[in-house]
């Protein structure tokens, strides 16, 4: 139930501002597509961004400098291992 | 490549388990406290890959698991009620509460739909005019905002007929009650996503009030090797610091929107924990404002037991699963191969209690991937 996994948004619909019509974006993973709620999106994302998704909402928008420093750090450590062999 | 195919290449996860296999030099005991964690430590075979002196043991982190018998009952009271249409996560439908399951209850008639999102309930209640739909709450800081968000909608819509009867827990105040009462902890493995909503700084007392190292790690598997090395590098420093391993989704004060929504809809309350009994504040209610949205307002929730017409008074005695460990499993104080039913009475296929119930659950993921790593 906590499986949160990113997806790529496609699309954003429903920025009229009407409950009936909320905030939602089209996106894909693996091939699947849905459509997810942006209600409590801390980032409005943009076509072509990633938000990890959880039971149908976005979560967050992943931030791009800060997944240039995630793997940043994860190829320091990677590294690291190399030498013990 | 897309990102996360670099999180999964075996590779890079080979090299960090050499780095985390080169920096554990003594016995450390790590825990999860997060279900997704549980079982990708098994999925993604890390556990085969851990240094043998280094335990991790899952805490209360499931939210099925954690959810206490009493409040399964609450469900079935609800669900018994024939005008309601009781709206669920699929693991909450087998998780048995003193007098059986929601699935027994459907069996008998009752109206009980699994949803795969707090907005589907919504949707069921616009769909189904004639009926009340309940939904059950149940989650940490990542979902108690989902459901925030469907009971902001049922309100803008001025939806009577939709509810929400909430379990919504909080991930701080059981963190204190598991360190509070004498652990043998080196370092928690902080939830990746449940940091996501309430950012790095709801974890920080971990360093400044228990003295102990914690990394938040997210779900892929060098997200969860990386988050290992770093944790059993600050364990081995005795450094009492708590990192963000999982920077491309976590921000220090998380997600200030959704913290928001949880806290304009929900205030927090005692809530009982299976394992834990009840901890104070560590639940969350509606607020007075959102009262017709809370199933507990708006529905009588006696407890009652299934009998051959239907649901009957009855005693509020409520009993867990005769035998059944899961208390002691989500609590850290024993390995689902402890507990005397496991793989015997207790199975994937006719689970005795919630840890084996819910895909999240301990006892469910060492079953179905067996004892790899120990
Ligand atoms: S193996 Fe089954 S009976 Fe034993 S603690 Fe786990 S869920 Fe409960």
């Amino acid at each position: 139930m906590c499986l949160a996994i990113p997806m790529r948004v496609i699309e954003i619909s429903g920025t009229s501002g009407d409950a009936f019509d909320p905030p939602a974006a089209a996106v894909e993973a693996d091939g699947i597509r849905q459509n997810v709620r942006l209600d409590i999106v801390d980032r409005m994302p943009a076509p072509g961004n990633y938000v990890i998704v959880h039971a149908g909402f976005a979560l967050t928008t992943l931030d791009e400098e800060q997944a240039r420093a995630n793997l940043a750090l994860l190829e320091e450590l990677a590294a690291g291992g190399d030498e013990t062999r | 490549m897309k990102p996360a195919d670099v999180y999964r290449d075996p590779e890079r996860v080979r090299r960090l388990a050499a780095r985390l296999a080169a920096t554990v030099h003594r016995p450390l005991r790590f825990m999860e406290v997060c279900g997704t964690h549980t079982v990708n430590l098994f999925r993604f075979g890390l556990r085969a890959m851990l240094p043998p002196e280094l335990e991790v043991v899952s805490g209360p982190g499931c939210p099925v698991c954690v959810t206490a018998a009493v409040d399964i009952d609450t469900c079935l009271a609800a669900a018994a009620h024939p005008e309601v249409e009781f709206a669920t996560f699929g693991d909450l439908v087998r998780v048995p509460g003193s007098c059986g399951t929601l699935a027994d209850l459907r069996a008998r008639g009752a109206r009980v739909t699994v949803v795969h999102s707090p907005a589907a309930a919504v949707a069921l209640a616009r769909a189904e005019p004639g009926r009340l739909v309940v939904f059950a709450g149940i989650g940490f800081e990542t979902t108690a905002p989902l459901t925030a968000a469907a009971i902001v909608q049922a309100a803008a819509l001025a939806l009577d007929n939709f509810c929400v009867l909430s379990f919504h827990k909080r991930m701080p105040p059981i963190i204190d009650r598991v360190l509070g009462a004498g652990h043998r902890l080196d370092g928690l493995l902080c939830p990746g996503h449940v940091a996501a909503i309430a950012g790095r700084r709801a974890f920080a007392p971990l360093a400044e009030v228990y003295g102990l190292p914690g990394v938040i790690g997210g779900f892929e598997p060098a997200d969860i090797m990386l988050a290992l090395v770093r944790l059993a590098e600050l364990a081995g420093r005795g450094a009492a610091a708590v990192e963000n391993g999982y920077p491309r989704a976590v921000a220090e004060n998380g997600n200030p929107a959704a913290q928001a929504l949880t806290d304009r809809v929900f205030i927090p309350a005692d809530a009982p924990w299976r394992g834990f009994g009840t901890v104070p504040g560590s639940g969350l209610v509606p607020r007075e404002e959102f009262a017709r949205f809370d199933a507990r307002r708006r529905l009588d929730l006696t407890p009652r037991k299934m009998g051959s017409t239907g649901m009957e008074p009855a005693a509020a005695a409520v009993s867990e699963p005769a035998g059944c460990r899961c208390g002691d499993v989500v609590a850290g104080r024993c390995r689902p191969p402890d507990c005397g039913h496991f793989g015997r009475r207790c199975t994937s296929t006719a689970p005795v209690g919630p840890c084996m119930v819910s895909a999240e659950g301990s006892c469910a993921a060492w079953f179905r991937y067996g004892n790899d790593g120990e």
